[in-house]
């Protein structure tokens, strides 16, 4: 019965919120790696289009709610997310037109670029900001639990609770979805392939024929996509504040990096990686020591969790020294 | 007489202030074998580069069955018929080599007709049918040339531009490259090529241009550049 109660302790606690923090790293870390795979820069400006797409859904839901429109079970975010999506890769469209075409024309050095994406990262921030302010908002309008607390408890009778909240599964599978739908688009369609053409010999892709420009534009898209899908599943699950998505940057880009920086499938692997270790670093494992009969005066926290973004330097700083094109053999940073 | 099919005439410009091409002079009938030799840094890729438009001319003349192209871009050009195979990098390593000669046809819009190159260029490599799933990036230095052959082939052009195709392999691979080059050429393509196996080169060839610093030095068919001993002596080593 211990060996149960431990189980679901460890399911409740790390593997269910770690697999959905990672599905959002994962998307996150996909938008990172498109961009740095096509448009050749780490685009620092990457987590400030997560905010900013997100407080379009923000505020496209609240029209909606002030409307009556509703989709319960599932959180009206979900019906602002398409028109939201629109939007954000308006203004990601809009920052190529006027600051990295410009760039990109001159043949400018990758580090100019990534300068210029923190220029960008800059004005998105202050924009969001202005938008829709600095506080902390909770959007999610959903049915709360698939499974609770207490009627796990009554149907197993186990001591330990787990809980299952609509927006994890939502998560999930919308991440699920989304990569599905990526690896098709990228594998099977004419402007995919182009893409990845594009990607892997710049002059052979202009050779056949195909246009750079068209290919800048397709990738943007899906960018902004990928970065409002990634920040309204984080903002629904936990909650919306323009600093934290700042903030998580940071792991999305030890996600892409671990991963291999410009391979997809390495940044889904990433994204779970940083996850997982955070999650299971930060975690407080006292209890499920104790179910398993190894009485613990501390906490078994091996960090709190206001340094949980120790884990993603450290996962960085270990990748970069003994594997810079990460796990699944992408291009060196 | 017509024109030549490619006639590249009085060509000079270079990257910068120097120039590094004079006054030279290039031309192909359908379906012959043009080849560029000379020593290193005679402008033979320079040249090529100038026929195809990615080097600025202050003067001279590009025409492709008797239009002037000078004024198109590379992309332009490739839409014309012409095809080109750089010395490097002239494969998408991360694709299959089915994705790779599909994207030689991006340009193209008719399904069967691009499946029917497919076939051809498959027959022609027939080590690319076997290797079709595969990453170009992991097939040996001779299947990655046949894949940038395959690829440029798949735009169909009617001149066919390879730069240095036997660099780096083997002299049974190369022997191997030559034929299909010949070919390629016995369809009716036009082949302009740079290389630095001359001699074997110049066996292939229908008409063979000795650079030497920017400027045509000896011009004739393969063969009487071989049979010239000044030729010989100075470029092929004896």
């Amino acid at each position: 019965m211990d060996l149960l109660n431990a189980l679901v302790a460890v399911l409740n606690f790390v593997v269910i919120p770690a697999t959905a923090y990672g599905a959002q790293l994962a998307l996150g870390a996909l938008g990172v790696t498109l961009i740095y795979g096509i448009l050749r820069f780490s685009n620092f400006a990457h987590g400030d289009t997560m905010a900013f797409g997100t407080a379009m859904v923000i505020l496209l839901t609240w029209g909606l709610q002030g409307l009556g429109i509703a989709l319960t079970p599932l959180p009206t975010a979900l019906l602002a997310l398409p028109v939201a999506i629109a939007l954000t890769a308006l203004l990601m469209l809009g920052t190529d037109r006027v600051v990295y075409r410009f760039y990109r024309r001159k043949r400018a050095a990758p580090i100019i670029f990534v300068m210029a994406s923190v220029g960008v990262m800059f004005i998105m921030n202050g924009l969001t900001r202005l938008v829709i302010g600095v506080d902390e908002i909770r959007f999610d309008d959903g049915a709360r639990f698939i499974i609770g607390v207490a009627d796990f408890r009554r149907w197993t009778g186990l001591e330990e609770g787990l809980a299952l909240r609509g927006t994890q599964v939502i998560t999930v599978a919308a991440a699920a979805l989304t990569v599905a739908w990526l690896f098709w688009f990228l594998n099977r369609t004419r402007s995919g392939k182009a893409m990845r053409a594009y990607s892997d010999n710049e002059d052979l892709a202009l050779l056949s024929g195909i246009d750079p420009e068209r290919v800048v534009r397709q990738t943007w898209i899906i960018a902004a996509a990928l970065a409002t899908l990634a920040g309204t599943l984080y903002g629904l699950d936990k909650s919306f504040r323009a600093f934290t998505y700042f903030q998580i940057l940071l792991p999305i880009f030890a996600a892409a990096i671990v991963g291999g920086l410009g391979n997809p499938l390495g940044a889904i692997a990433g994204g779970f990686i940083v996850a997982f270790s955070e999650v299971a670093v930060t975690y407080p494992w006292r209890k499920i020591a104790a179910y398993l009969g190894w009485e613990s005066d501390g906490l078994m926290q091996l960090l709190s969790t206001e340094y949980k973004f120790a884990v993603s330097f450290v996962i960085l700083i270990v990748v970069l020294l003994f594997r810079p094109t990460g796990l699944f053999r992408g291009k060196s940073v | 007489m017509s024109a030549p099919y490619l006639a590249a005439t009085g060509m000079t410009g270079g990257y910068g202030k120097a120039d590094i091409l004079h006054d030279c002079t290039l031309t192909v009938e359908r379906g012959q074998i043009a080849v560029i030799v000379g020593p290193n840094g005679a402008g033979k890729s320079t040249a090529m580069k100038a026929v195809f438009g990615m080097l600025p001319l202050r003067e001279g003349r590009v025409t492709l069955d008797g239009e002037d192209i000078g004024a198109l871009s590379p992309q332009e050009r490739v839409r014309r018929g012409m095809g080109f195979v750089p010395q490097t990098h002239n494969v998408f390593p991360s694709m299959t080599v089915a994705e790779n000669l599909e994207m030689g046809a991006f340009i193209r819009d008719d399904d069967d007709g691009i499946a029917r190159t497919m076939d051809q260029v498959l027959t022609l490599f027939p080590v690319l049918a076997d290797k079709r799933r595969q990453p170009a990036g992991e097939l040996s230095g001779g299947q990655r040339q046949q894949v940038a052959v395959g690829r440029a082939l798949m735009t169909k052009p009617q001149l066919l531009m390879l730069d240095e195709p036997t660099a780096g392999v083997s002299p049974i691979v190369m022997d191997e490259l030559f034929d299909r080059i010949i070919e390629i050429a016995r369809s009716g393509i036009s082949i302009l090529m740079v290389e630095q196996n001359a001699r074997q080169a110049l066996e292939i060839a229908d008409i063979g241009y000795v650079l030497v610093q920017g400027a045509n030095r000896y011009t004739g068919t393969g063969a009487e550049l071989l049979a010239d001993s000044e030729v010989r002596r100075t470029f092929l080593g004896g």
